[in-house]
């Protein structure tokens, strides 16, 4: 079993055609209806649905306030590592960029940790590069062991692992899962991940449903927003979404929106996403998978990210650091992985949630062992 | 109308309205719904309590003389609602527990035999246990069996505002079991509310129809005004339906 399957019942599926065929009566029949199935999401994806932006905005805040209420989860990232054997052309820590490299010592964990206990947020989003000799498996059970002292949940995004592996790090805490695939197209895939583990397209397709097999809580995916072509490729993210949903009964699958930030180092994306068709997806996942958590990272900038609050946004990250550690001491290495748009505090954030009219919360899971 | 309380371990309530924390847009509306409601006892998921945090700690809105009813929401085995339910009793939140055992979180729906489970042996340890199941009437006299406090069948799934789409398996939990039912999930308007005490629910417990609502106070109002109608029309004894209609002024008066 696996959502490879899926994907190739649409090889050879004409995208374009059918968005051809699109009708507004199309679009307006599946925004009268409750339960989507996948066409009924694709039809959403399309251009012609893009005239209906404002009644599916509108829709996808209904949902959204029924299921989650007026609230938005907070986290915040901590990298812990930039060591990456991966050549990935559109990433700051592809193996042929020369950076400068590092990896956090324990105490230095600890440090950060403490730093951004502080805010209140109890929820850490560890994420490192995929450098197996110089963070192994062993290294990162020992950073969760350290993690778990100050945080109510630690959640990972890291190389894609074996199942045996994601066990664990959930046997010292972890409880989420992160892996994006970045892109669903097989071709572009294999275009942009040039070498490294990485390249290996099914292992990481994949390394979801492992982490839903080893019993994480939560699996979060996506795909980076401008390698693909990008209504195809959202259609892929939020059928693997429902993919794992229905098999896997027990775990609360996520989405995050990452795109390109066009400051961004050398590399180009070929394609683009404007914000109009960003809040399109936004909708359209929010109406296809309601009950699934979305996430918008500080990627986008601060006003962009204060409008999508009332949109079908449930999961924000706050005053982030994406180079290595950088809470407690400074970042030397200069060198992120990518560029923070949003740069606020999190008392920031916090407060332009509160002027929405929404609660930021701080802590919403306990590890019970 | 004279009326019993609603006894549930040692205390009685004399509102039939549970309320939830969750979903608010500001915790800050939590004491005001729970005076413009009446409501006496609150759920909390103990997940949500931080009573360290240097920012914010919910259990601080809830009024002293609102009783605390901690839930087990994220557990997803009866051992972990028993490890939950303890850390609560011990972080001094009391010893009433709402078990909430969910292992399909795509629905919600919760695992019965983990939550008959877990409820006997925190029974057994004291705990005045509100069990939230699926209405099953053999599962609820075992409930009863083991030491459950209350039982709590969801009108619909958690969240969904479908009302009591698990109405005729309620009224059979109403007839025939001996413990106080409370109508827990899916009630989503103070119509649906009614219609739960109407057929003789010993009370409800709401949150997202008054959380999210535009107004959550005036919401918790309106629902304490639903749940005392539906109660009085219950006590009142509602006059039998019939499929024919009875003309107040019959047409063959006449012939009397």
């Amino acid at each position: 079993m696996s959502f490879n399957n899926v994907i190739k019942e649409f090889e050879g599926f004409d995208f374009p055609a059918f968005f051809e065929t699109v009708t507004d009566s199309d679009v307006e029949r599946v925004l009268g209806k409750e339960k989507l199935n996948n066409m009924d999401f694709l039809i959403l994806l399309s251009e012609k649905a893009a005239k209906f932006l404002e009644p599916m905005a509108r829709k996808s805040h209904q949902v959204t306030v029924q299921y989650f209420g007026r609230t938005i989860h907070l986290f915040v990232p901590l990298y812990i590592s930039n060591f990456c054997s991966n050549e990935c052309t559109y990433c700051g820590f592809n193996i042929k960029n020369s950076i400068k490299r590092r990896k956090l010592s324990l105490e230095e964990v600890e440090a950060e940790a403490v730093a951004i206990a502080k805010t209140g947020i109890q929820h850490l989003l560890l994420l490192t590069g995929e450098a197996h000799q110089v963070t192994p498996v062993s290294y990162l059970v020992d950073v969760v062991k350290c993690l778990k002292k100050h945080f109510a949940s630690v959640s990972i995004e890291i190389f894609p692992m074996d199942e045996c592996d994601y066990r664990s790090l959930k046997a010292v805490g972890v409880d989420g899962l992160t892996v994006f695939q970045e892109v669903y197209d097989k071709k572009i895939y294999k275009s942009v991940h040039l070498s490294g583990q990485k390249s290996d397209y099914l292992y990481r397709l994949n390394a979801p449903e492992r982490g839903a097999k080893a019993g994480y809580r939560n699996v979060n995916i996506g795909c980076l927003m401008g390698l693909g072509e990008p209504r195809s490729e959202a259609f892929f993210t939020g059928m693997h979404g429902r993919y794992l949903e229905d098999n896997y009964l027990h775990t609360e699958v996520s989405l995050s929106l990452p795109r390109f930030n066009p400051a961004e180092g050398d590399f180009v994306p070929p394609f683009t996403v404007n914000d109009k068709t960003f809040v399109q997806f936004l909708c359209a996942f929010r109406l296809f998978l309601p009950r699934a958590g979305i996430s918008v990272s500080t990627r986008e900038s601060a006003l962009f990210r204060d409008n999508l609050i009332s949109l079908g946004v449930t999961r924000y990250s706050a005053g982030s650091c994406t180079g290595v550690g950088g809470y407690a001491v400074e970042d030397h290495s200069q060198t992120p992985q990518f560029e923070i748009t949003d740069e606020r505090s999190v008392e920031d954030v916090v407060a332009a949630i509160v002027r929405h009219g929404y609660q930021p919360v701080y802590k919403d899971w306990d590890q019970i062992a | 109308m004279q009326d019993e309380k609603l006894t549930l371990g040692k205390i009685s309530f004399e509102s039939r309205l549970l309320t939830g924390t969750g979903k608010f847009s500001a915790n800050e509306l939590i004491p005001k719904m729970l005076a413009a409601s009446g409501s006496q006892m609150i759920t909390v998921a103990l997940r949500r309590i931080d009573s360290s945090s240097p920012v914010e700690n919910i259990l601080s809105y809830i009024p002293e003389n609102v009783t605390l009813l901690p839930n087990t929401s994220g557990a997803r085995t009866a051992d972990e609602a028993v490890r939950v339910a303890r850390i609560a009793r011990e972080a001094g939140c009391g010893d009433f527990i709402k078990i909430e055992v969910i292992t399909d979180v795509k629905y919600l729906m919760p695992d019965n035999i983990e939550t008959l489970k877990a409820t006997e042996i925190l029974a057994k340890e004291g705990f005045v246990v509100l069990p939230y199941v699926m209405p099953d009437l053999p599962l609820a006299k075992r409930l009863e069996d083991v030491g459950a406090a209350a039982v709590m069948p969801l009108g619909s799934p958690i969240g969904t505002n479908r009302g009591l789409e698990t109405k005729a398996m309620i009224a059979r939990l109403i007839e025939n079991c001996k413990l106080p039912i409370i109508v827990d999930a899916g009630i989503g308007r103070p119509s649906q509310a009614a219609e739960a005490m109407e057929m003789g629910a010993d009370a409800v417990l709401v949150n997202t129809a008054i959380a999210t609502a535009t107004d959550p106070v005036v919401m918790g109002e309106a629902f304490a005004l639903a749940v005392r109608a539906g109660r009085m029309a219950y006590l009142a004894k509602i006059a039998a339906e019939s499929h024919l209609s009875r003309a107040s002024s019959p047409l063959t008066g006449f012939l009397n």
